[in-house]
């Protein structure tokens, strides 16, 4: 990638950069949910747990890991899918698509975007887990950020699916940027092994990266073990993930060229 | 030898594959410094043969080069060297002005990005507005915005659609005269698309300046304005466009 494609990117993190510059509400929502969920599942585990202070409870840190890592995948799918929308709702994008950048650096922009949103949004409901439930998730040791790489990334493989189903309906589709996720986590298994599905839904679970991790996750709270199968299938699946999803993503950037919708998208 | 701005052969787009052509087989050659104006009615294939011309439609037959370009396979060596400017198509609303030209420098890549935004807000008169957000701007002042944003990479090529609507007769001239005198300084080429008669008779009243009437997607007459209201015995080219629209032939057109 050249110094003029970096640029590029970077042109278009700015613009969504000079967003939150001047909208002090957009940068407290980012917090807002992530630390509200921290919040609730840290008195569910502590209600599981039997005893408000026994914070070292394997189960309910297994509760409290599962939903800082979740709103992982959740914000990372978020942050990429909204910030596209973001140039939908202000009709820039006929601009952006007449300019010279290239879709494959548009959808950088976009992960750049996820990944500062993901951090400022997660970061501070993981210390405020520490503080308030004295629940350290880096516990788990470094193998935490491996978890954080791969949910992340199978919510870029999403994001890159709800974009391509923006650009084919337009903002008739935006409620999938809220909500496709929430489909997504019955089976995700964050809470619960993956045993605990009916045997018919498990190989649907075994298919997402996000079910690995969360096996992962639980086999390094309770056995204090990674479980590098997990691991790995988890990152062989995100690529799976991503390379469809992407395929899916040009193929309907091409269709909008064709259609025209690139024109009206916004309408 | 230097390629044209613009080469269409044939260029046809078909929305629906049973539908009406919207643009039906178009050929022209732009040289460059020309300025040329697209006219005619709602749905003549204005905005569409511009949306080809920008490679944001694929066409569905034909081909289209842009500075020697082919806008189907090397599109994006182009759009480096050109711009547009539309006012259907808007800025982020609540991002400053300034913050605006910053994106789009960053996007083309502009050397001595704040130097350029500089030059652009004297050229434009936005000096006093830069730290505004654009929503928050009038028609006229989002117009001079929406130009320094298309002017911002020093274009070869600019394509304009209507590019003074919805602004009053003191603005559009001020738009007018500053394309005139973009156009004197860089030598750039510009294709227009417009309802307004007399704005395409004035910016492409110059040598090599020419006019596409369309109707139906199809080029129905062609010519410098000058040609155009002597073929047609007209006055103005609003009259022309009448005679075509409404299918009139002039004896001397016919």
């Amino acid at each position: 990638m050249n110094r003029a494609a970096l640029r590029r990117i970077w042109g278009l993190v700015y613009r969504h950069l000079a967003l939150y510059r001047r909208s002090w509400p957009r940068l407290l929502e980012l917090m807002y949910w992530p630390v509200l969920q921290m919040v609730v599942w840290g008195f569910v585990t502590a209600y599981v747990a039997g005893i408000q202070a026994n914070t070292a409870s394997l189960a309910a840190a297994a509760l409290l890991g599962g939903a800082l890592l979740w709103e992982v995948a959740l914000r990372g799918q978020m942050g990429f899918s909204i910030s596209f929308l973001e140039e939908i709702w202000s009709r820039n994008l006929g601009h952006v698509f007449v300019s010279p950048l290239r879709p494959r650096e548009l959808v950088a922009a976009l992960m750049a975007m996820s990944l500062i949103r993901v951090v400022v949004g997660v970061a501070p409901a993981v210390l405020l887990a520490w503080l308030l439930y004295a629940f350290g998730l880096f516990r788990m040791g470094p193998v935490v950020v491996a978890f954080f790489l791969a949910l992340l990334l199978m919510g870029w493989a999403v994001a890159l699916g709800v974009t391509s189903l923006l650009l084919r309906y337009g903002a008739g589709a935006e409620t999938l940027a809220w909500s496709v996720l929430f489909g997504i986590a019955p089976i995700s298994c964050v809470f619960y092994p993956v045993a605990v599905l009916p045997a018919w839904l498990q190989p649907l679970a075994l298919a997402l990266p996000a079910s690995h991790v969360f096996e992962g996750m639980r086999a390094a709270l309770l056995d204090g073990a990674i479980a590098w199968a997990h691991l790995g299938w988890a990152f062989v699946l995100d690529a799976a993930w991503l390379v469809a999803m992407g395929w899916v993503f040009m193929r309907q950037f091409q269709a909008a060229r064709v259609k025209g919708a690139l024109l009206n998208i916004g309408e | 030898m230097e390629s044209d701005a613009i080469q269409a052969e044939a260029l046809t787009k078909r929305y629906r594959p049973e539908g009406p052509p919207a643009v039906d087989g178009l050929t022209f050659r732009m040289p460059r410094g020309a300025t040329w104006g697209l006219l005619g009615g709602n749905g003549a294939g204005k905005t569409t043969t511009i949306a080809m011309l920008l490679g944001l439609l694929v066409p569905s037959g034909g081909r289209v080069s842009c500075l020697g370009h082919d806008m189907a396979r090397d599109r994006f060596a182009a759009l480096a060297r050109m711009n547009f400017s539309s006012p259907y198509i808007a800025l982020p609303a609540r991002i400053s002005v300034a913050e605006n030209l910053r994106v789009y420098a960053h996007l083309y890549d502009v050397p001595r990005t704040e130097q350029r935004i500089a030059e652009l807000a004297e050229e434009l008169q936005l000096t006093e507005l830069l730290d505004r957000p654009a929503g928050e701007l009038s028609a006229g002042q989002k117009t001079r915005v929406a130009l320094a944003k298309a002017l911002i990479n020093r274009p070869e090529l600019l394509l304009l659609d209507e590019p003074t609507a919805s602004l009053d007769p003191d603005t559009g001239d001020w738009v007018r005269s500053l394309l005139e005198r973009y156009r004197a300084e860089s030598g750039c080429a510009i294709l227009l698309a417009s309802h307004n008669m007399a704005e395409v008779e004035r910016l492409c009243g110059v040598p090599g300046g020419h006019v596409l009437m369309l109707k139906q997607g199809r080029v129905v007459d062609a010519g410098s304005p000058a040609a155009l209201l002597a073929k047609y015995g007209r006055e103005d080219l609003e009259e022309v466009f009448l005679d075509i629209a409404r299918g009139r032939q002039r004896a001397a057109a016919a």
